[in-house]
Parts: structure tokens; sequence; C-alpha cells
């Protein structure tokens, strides 16, 4: 198992279970944890993913009109 | 018919009293409701969005999920339009403090609840205007009313989707379709109807749709709020409370995106967590068969009361243009006797009064002395309404 992630940062929680709604349907993994410190100072959560799935949920988030700020490498 | 089917509550309290009360508050709730709100509490109750753990996380995902509910049912377009508050009269209050600046005008009817109504008398202290519709001595409404009321400066319109005091449905497409045509913006305050009667926000020009969960949604108490449609800019909103969201917590500003700008403090998980359950409950049993079932113990209702002697029937007197809600007087008789007399001789719970809408009440010709209210409920059953006539009918005798 590739065990690089990359995490999607997003404005709130809200955003956060709506993309992993999506990427739950799109049988995608994804886990919400808690926003690292060093992306930012942001108490709030962010969706976790595989990092080679990074492009592919881009492209879907940006089909699907879903609001994020932005996917890092974690 | 729903509630012959096994697993339903009674409409009968523990000590066996009717409520017909159900305009105030739906009374019983689906029992998936209190196991719900039970369940939250005792398995999950932390504090939704706030902490990263997974009980947090499960937390926001139940408020998420009734978010997705309440905009299904609504047709709302995005479930992050939906904001969750108090309940309604917050959602009302939201749209109107959070909207209106000195100068606008706004358009209302003659069959206002003060929910609207005192927000609107507070914001003509500020410079506001506003014109009540005249509507019809039955609490229906004209649409053409609408339109005469419009100013150049009129900027919104808001009604109620039924009246609260005699069920009176108004024609919220019709205005809704005026509200588009003539660039203004559109409030409906759906307590009577949510749940109850079809809506659509997209279908039904709404911009601004304030709900509640407690009554024909079969939600508890403590739930309810706003759904801003894609034609309101969130920064045109003012929010009424500031504070804590859960996010961008380096900022000591408020948030601008939904529904984080209108949502502060911690909400009410367990109250939500109740309202999904409802809504659930809702969608299973359609809302079309619970609006047939009440649609015909309603014309039962009106048929009894009409056709009793000394009772006078208030609002439109046909099912099929009101709410499962049934206004009337005694001839002769106070309507707090009334509601006295039915509460401790007939075992009928109901509710008397101006029923906290004093302009209805005028243009239904029943200020000050208000009237008897019977709220009609999915739970009801056709011997409930035999037994409410019945009782009215006792009542009507023994009236000098």
């Amino acid at each position: 198992m590739n065990e690089a992630f990359a995490v999607i940062l997003v404005d709130s929680t809200s955003y956060a279970l709506r993309i992993e709604k999506l990427l739950k349907q799109q049988g995608l993994a994804c886990k919400l944890i808690p926003v690292p410190r060093h992306l930012s100072s942001d108490c709030g959560v962010c969706v976790r993913i595989q990092k080679q799935e990074a492009d592919v949920i881009r492209t879907l988030l940006q089909e699907d009109q879903i609001h994020f700020l932005t996917i890092e490498d974690v | 018919m729903i509630p012959t089917a096994t697993g339903f509550p009674s409409s009968k309290t523990k000590d066996g009293a009717l409520y017909l009360d159900n305009a105030a508050t739906s009374w019983p709730k689906p029992p998936g409701v209190a196991q719900a709100m039970a369940q939250f509490l005792a398995e999950v109750g932390a504090n939704p969005g706030r902490s990263g753990h997974r009980l947090s996380i499960e937390a926001a995902r139940i408020v998420y999920s009734a978010r997705e509910a309440v905009a299904n049912l609504f047709g709302a377009p995005d479930p992050l339009r939906v904001v969750f508050g108090l309940n309604i009269t917050d959602g009302i209050n939201l749209a109107l403090h959070g909207l209106l600046r000195a100068g606008d005008h706004v358009v209302t009817t003659g069959m206002e609840h003060n929910a609207v109504m005192r927000p609107l008398r507070d914001l003509a202290q500020q410079g506001v205007e506003f014109t009540q519709a005249v509507c019809e001595a039955d609490g229906t409404l004209d649409p053409r009313r609408i339109e005469e009321a419009i100013q150049p400066n009129t900027r919104l319109i808001a009604l109620n989707h039924a009246s609260n005091v005699c069920g009176a449905i108004l024609p919220i497409r019709a205005v809704g379709q005026i509200a588009r045509r003539r660039e203004l913006l559109f409030l409906v305050d759906t307590a009577q109807t949510g749940g109850a009667l079809p809506l659509h926000m997209e279908n039904d020009c709404i911009d601004l749709l304030a709900f509640t969960g407690h009554k024909s949604l079969y939600g508890p108490m403590g739930t309810g709020g706003l759904i801003l449609s894609e034609r309101i800019n969130p920064a045109d909103l003012h929010p009424l409370r500031q504070g804590g969201t859960g996010s961008r917590s380096e900022r000591e500003v408020q948030p601008d995106f939904l529904p984080d700008r209108f949502e502060s403090g911690t909400p009410n998980a367990v109250g939500l967590a109740g309202l999904l359950a409802a809504l659930e409950w809702l969608q299973e049993q359609g809302l079309e068969t619970i609006r047939a079932h009440e649609k015909v113990l309603c014309a039962d209702l009106l048929d009894g009361l009409i056709n009793t002697p000394g009772v006078i029937v208030l609002g439109p007197q046909d099912a099929a243009r009101q709410t499962a809600t049934v206004a009337f007087n005694i001839r002769g008789m106070e309507p707090s006797t009334v509601g006295l007399r039915l509460d401790e001789e007939f075992n009928i719970l109901c509710r008397v009064g101006l029923h906290c809408a004093p302009s209805a009440h005028r243009t239904l010709d029943t200020f000050p002395d208000g009237c008897v209210r019977f709220g009609l409920g999915a739970f009801n059953t056709a011997e409930d309404v035999q037994q409410a006539v019945e009782a009215v009918r006792q009542l009507a005798k023994e009236a000098p």
C-alpha cells in the first residue's frame, strides 16, 4: 500500500463532509483529519487522500464544482 | 391510512387527552425522533465541526446529513445554503434584519404572524417602510394585491405560505413570479406548510425560505432556520450573531462563507439528529400521503363544525385551500372559555386566543377576542375528528 498522502484544505467541516461523501461514492479512499499545523493555523479538519489519487480527485472536485482551497502533499 | 398502521404513535396523551394543537407544535413525533436524540446524547454527543477527532466528525456528519435532508425537501440549490438557527423566528429575523436597510420597502400581507410583523415594526423605527397587502375576509390573498403594493423602493416581498390562525393557503408561486418579474427578493415563512404542502425554492421563485423543524417536519423544537437561494449573496446579509464557527480560527473576523457566516456558537446537534430522523420518516411516508390524509380529516372537521348550529367557522372552509388547521368560534362563548372547557371537560387540547397573529385576526375580523383553533396532524384519526366535533356540538348547545 502506498502510504504517501495529500490533504484537501477546505473552508470548514461542512465542505470536508461534502467532499468525503463524493469521494466515498466514487470509491476513493479518504479520511477527515485535523489540519496539520504546518499547513494552516486553522483548528478545523481537512480531507486526507492518497497522494497518487490527488490529480484525479482535483479534476473530480472541479467538475462537480465542489469548493476547496488547495490540495497539499503531507 | 397512516395512523392505523402498526407502530405509529397515538394522538392521545398518557392520560387520554386528545392532542389537537399541531399548528403550534406537532405531537406525537415519529418514534425514530426520540430514539435518534437519545442515541446522539448517549453515543455521539461531541461538538460538531469543532475538534478534529472522530466523535466530533461524526456529530458534524449528522448535522450535515440533516442539512442535506432539509435541502432535498425544499428544493434548495445546495445543502450549505441551509442555515440552521434557533427556530423559524430566528430565520425570519436573520432575513429581515440581515437584509433590510433604511429606505428599503417591504410588501407583506394582512395575514402575517408576529414573527414577521414584530421585526418589521422594529425595522420601521430604523427607516424601513412596509405595506400590508389586504387579504380577503377568509384569509386568502389575491396576488394582484401584492403587485399593487409594490413601490419604486420595494426590495422584498415577505409572506407566510399559510395562515397559522385559519390555515388559508397563500398563492406563493404566483407571488414568487411577481417578485421575479419585478426583480424583488421573496421571503416565505413556511412555518405552517414545511412538510405539509409541496414547496420548491426554484419552482416557487423563493429567495429566502424560513423553516421550522417542530411542526409538519415532525422534528424537535429548537430546530429551524433559513435557506438562501443562489440569488442571495451572503455578503449582502448581515449576520445576527458573530462568534466561533470552528473555521478560520486564526482570524477575528466573521467568515464570509456559508453556512458558517450565519452559524456561530455550538448548534443544537441533538435536535438536528432528531430532525434528521423526522425527515427520513417524512420521506418514507411521503408528503403527498400525509397531505391526503390530513385533507380528508380537515374536510370532515370543517363539515362537522359548519353544520353545528351556533358555530362560526373562519377561513376558506375548503380543505383544498387550507392546511389541516381549522379556526372557529362558538357564538356567545369566549374562546378562552371554550378552550378551558375543552381541556377540562372534554379532554381536548387546542389553542385559543390571538395565536401571535393580531394582523391575521384583524383580517378575519376576530380581533381582539380571537378564536379557537384545532390543528390536525399526521397522527390524528377520523375518530379524533368525530370526538372534537361532538365536544363542540355539546358546548354550542349550552351557549347562551
